[in-house]
């Protein structure tokens, strides 16, 4: 099984690097660029098949490294092969 | 006073950390490998600067969970000192021991430079060499030294004086163009409740001897030899 893990800034965290995106592509001439917030993506293969097991696992794989949770949010979708 | 500096895959200032403390203690501090599981007894325990594991995912966060933390961890909350420089600050917060996080320097670049900071308290083991509220020179060396903590966070972090060093203008103003990185009130530096743990983002060890050009960074490992022999 594979979970598709996102990690974002919570609102309200500030991105630097969002910011630079959006004004990079303002400077490619893409209008209308309201915001931009960067994250990270991450796959994790797992032997788990149970996914509720998977599910339980993956949080706690988020809450202890993957993410901070002092300024990161994490969501993820699990994948059957 | 025995100290210990551990050391990681990527740790480059570990032996500048180590010179200063042997200039300061007459003693040179044991060297600890990251891949042991046990730091040997230790009046202080050091985390150095560098890019521990090339930064990977975050910075410090690697480190934070690699065998070796978990016994500094359990050391400190004993009451063992701990001391984090740049990168050893990222660990400590990443661990846990010190609140908050150091986010991306706002202006997205790596920044070296000398800086001028405000000592806040001079009544802690880091810090009892220093006059309160001093302006010292210490240079800063990062990418990822912008303080971030919540509303709430920062809050207590003020309320109980746990605020180390700030960075501030030549006349000890903390202005927002003082501001090297984007950190919150201006800090370079906390404490944790106990004023045990340290985690700071400038390099004491870097302005540590005449010919180093400054020596603003050497009251602080004296003031450890002082609190601990």
């Amino acid at each position: 099984m594979k979970a598709r893990i996102k990690v974002t800034l919570k609102d309200g965290v500030l991105d630097p690097q969002g910011k630079a995106i959006a004004n990079a592509l303002g400077g490619l001439g893409f209008e209308g660029i309201e915001d931009v917030r960067q994250g990270k993506y991450i796959e994790v293969e797992l032997a788990e098949s149970d996914p509720d097991k998977a599910r339980s696992q993956v949080t706690k794989m988020c809450e202890e490294l993957l993410a901070n949770m002092v300024i990161e949010n994490f969501s993820f979708v699990l994948e059957t092969a | 006073m025995k100290a210990s500096v551990l050391v990681f895959p990527g740790s480059n200032c570990d032996r500048d950390v180590a010179i200063s403390l042997e200039a300061a203690t007459d003693r040179p501090p044991a060297m600890v490998w990251h891949g042991l599981t046990e730091v040997p007894e230790s009046d202080l325990i050091v985390l150095p600067g560098g890019f521990s594991y090339g930064d990977y995912l975050r910075s410090g966060c690697m480190a934070a969970h690699s065998p070796i933390m978990r016994d500094v961890v359990k050391k400190a909350k004993a009451g063992t000192p701990v001391l984090g420089i740049c990168n050893g600050f990222q660990m400590l917060t990443e661990t846990g021991l010190l609140p908050g996080v150091l986010m991306r320097n706002a202006s997205l670049k790596f920044i070296c430079k000398d800086v001028t900071l405000k000592v806040e308290r001079n009544d802690t083991i880091f810090t009892n060499r220093y006059g309160r509220g001093k302006l010292v020179t210490i240079p800063i060396a990062h990418a990822d030294g912008n303080y971030f903590a919540d509303d709430d966070t920062l809050a207590k972090l003020e309320d109980e004086d746990r605020v180390a060093f700030r960075y501030c203008a030549a006349d000890g103003s903390t202005a927002p163009d003082a501001n090297p990185n984007g950190s919150r009130n201006n800090i370079a530096g906390i404490y944790d409740a106990t004023g045990k743990i340290l985690g700071l983002m400038p390099h004491p060890e870097r302005l540590a001897d005449i010919e180093l050009g400054g020596t603003d960074g050497n009251p602080l490992f004296s003031s450890l030899m002082e609190a601990l022999h």
